[in-house]
């Protein structure tokens, strides 16, 4: 008999619209691997099995009733913590949103709930999603279900996705929301052997997602495999009048134009992407891709992307400017922590409560977005790095004149130990080098399991498509998936 | 261009983050790398370059001017506003005194 929790989300539906299981049994099943795997992998911050069963048990009634069943019917998620949940607190692993209960739901979560999925719980994260490792959450790090062979040292699950990544590769969720401002959905889905993929920036609501940097937040899809995605992703996106920045565009049917045919497609491969001392088996990795693409029929096309190098230095000023405005909001007066010491006045209070409940990352990105805003910096800063962005755009749509999709790798590594890169902040950004360049141009981008390293650890390969073009991105990564085989996964230590 | 003590301690006050003598001495150094590294920005040529604002080309739309035209932001929802709030007093967010 098949292992519940070893499927993933269509092989759960579809198992459940024919009746091999019940949703209930399926919620009943992630909720005992969650509840086993918390105290080892800490990939929740709060777990919800009643949601789960509430939401299956309204599947199996639906199904008995005879009325049609939602594209996620029966599939049980996490839901990172950074999606405001109506009645379940939502901290985006900050103190400063301890005990924080939303009064409203999110829509892309509300959207899920509306085609049939249910809630395992709120996935730890990176603090306010800053981080490539998982290491700034507020309520412990997440240990990824990764290990190098006979080594117990606890590897990242990256970031900030980090909890959603090792929730999915250790299959106690079969997906998870995941939210990319500057690869937190890709790395860690490279890092940990699964698919992730951000759509263009528009196509998921950010109403309801704590914001960090809002020109660059996007939500998408982490899960088994490109057809996972590509159904969890149809379900989450779509027009919202309540967001400024939302696309007013239907939401094509991805699943159903899955094809890894690639012939007729270019393929871009950006020579600026081949950094001097780069990871061997990254390098190895990267080729294969492109053989399996030329294999799928694609033309491969070596193109340039002339300012990749200043890509991350653009976003380090762009994203934490973005997040000190953002981030204003936590004052200790409407909701949240409020540290108010003796005889405090209501500028102390606000100075208090935002040391006390800011982590030191979430602190150093505020202070440098502070910075770069500032009178006499403003111009120098950052109105040049909106300028270098609008160049670093520029270069992939004069590639995408030639080119349908682009294939880099997802990370300059595998995964890391946890306190590997942690002392050195510019280290840690480093992690987000092959990824940033897509989110500052919003384009769509996919990371799928290309193979594993010579530590066992599994590699990323990622797409990058044209604004608007998920299914070319989601069509390359199908014919990527069909030929890396990839079917490794970590030993059950937990 | 790098920053000193008084600097810092200058940001973290437009900031709103209460930061010790040990914190602001920790982050110069740290807050130095960090702009060393972003400063490199100036090299590239940008004569002629509009600043990014929209990242895919989007227009601003309005909703329609009408009272609670939707019920979630709208109105009347007093105690759901004031759910979270640490120190709410009679129906308002309370805050220490600010008036003498």
């Amino acid at each position: 008999m098949t292992n519940i929790t070893d499927l993933g989300i269509a092989a759960l539906r579809d198992g459940v619209a024919k009746g091999e299981f019940t949703a209930t049994e399926v919620a009943t099943a992630f909720n005992a691997a969650v509840e086993a795997a918390q105290p080892a992998l800490n990939a929740f911050i709060v777990t919800t099995p009643e949601k789960a069963l509430e939401a299956a048990a309204r599947v199996d009634a639906d199904r008995a009733a005879g009325k049609p069943l939602g594209t996620m019917a029966g599939v049980p998620i996490g839901m990172k913590d950074l999606f405001a949940t109506k009645g379940t607190q939502t901290t985006a692993a900050s103190k400063i949103l301890e005990g924080f209960t939303p009064q409203y739901e999110s829509t892309v979560s509300s959207k899920l709930w509306d085609a049939g999925a249910g809630m395992l719980g709120k996935l730890n994260l990176d603090q306010f999603a800053m981080g490539s490792s998982n290491e700034t959450s507020a309520f412990g790090n997440v240990i990824s279900p990764w290990r190098r062979p006979n080594d117990t040292a606890p590897l990242a699950p990256g970031g900030s996705s980090g909890g959603s990544s090792a929730a999915v590769a250790a299959r106690i969720a079969p997906a998870a929301t995941g939210t990319d401002t500057g690869g937190s959905i890709r790395q860690p889905a490279a890092l940990t052997g699964i698919s992730g993929i951000k759509p263009t920036y528009g196509r998921c609501s950010r109403w309801g997602v704590v914001a960090f940097a809002s020109s660059l937040d996007q939500a998408g899809a982490m899960a088994h495999d490109v057809t996972d995605c590509a159904i969890m992703l149809e379900a989450m996106a779509g027009f919202d009048p309540k967001d400024s920045t939302s696309l007013n565009l239907p939401v094509p049917e991805w699943t159903a134009g899955l094809s890894a045919d690639m012939r007729g497609k270019k393929v871009g491969i950006p020579r600026e992407y081949r950094l001097d001392g780069m990871d061997p088996d990254v390098a190895r990795s990267w080729d294969d891709g492109i053989a399996w693409l030329k294999d799928a029929g694609a033309e491969i096309v070596e193109i340039s992307l002339p300012h990749t190098k200043y890509a991350l230095p653009t976003y380090y000023i762009i994203a934490p400017a973005e997040a000190s405005s953002n981030l204003a909001r936590y004052d200790g007066v409407r909701y949240g922590l409020r540290d108010l010491p003796d005889g405090a006045g209501l500028q102390d209070m606000y100075a208090a409560t935002r040391a006390a409940g800011f982590g030191p990352e979430v602190k150093r990105r505020i202070m440098i977005g502070t910075y770069v805003l500032s009178a006499g910096f403003y111009d120098a800063y950052y109105t040049q790095a909106q300028k270098v962005r609008t160049l670093i755009a520029r270069d992939f749509t004069n590639a995408f004149m030639d080119v349908d999709v682009i294939l880099v790798p997802t990370a300059p590594s595998s995964a890391f130990a946890l306190g590997e890169k942690s002392a050195d902040p510019l280290e840690m950004y480093l992690n987000d080098v092959f990824s940033v360049p897509a989110s500052l141009a919003g384009l769509p981008a996919m990371s799928v399991p290309a193979g594993l390293d010579r530590n066992g650890l599994p590699l990323g390969l990622q797409v990058i498509g044209k604004a608007f073009d998920e299914q070319g991105v989601l069509n390359a990564s199908l014919a990527l998936e069909e030929r890396a085989q990839f079917s490794a996964r970590p030993e059950k230590w937990w | 261009m790098s920053v000193d003590t008084a600097t810092v301690a200058k940001i973290a006050s437009l900031a709103r983050i209460k930061v010790t003598e040990a914190d602001l001495n920790a982050m110069v150094p740290e807050l130095n790398g960090i702009l060393a590294w972003v400063e490199q920005l100036g090299e590239v040529d940008v004569t002629g370059i509009e600043p990014m604002t929209a990242v895919i080309p989007n227009h601003q739309r309005l909703r329609d001017d009408v009272v609670n035209a939707d019920p979630l932001t709208g109105g009347d929802i007093r105690d759901a506003v004031l759910a979270n709030a640490p120190a709410p007093e009679h129906g308002f967010f309370g805050v220490p005194k600010v008036i003498e």
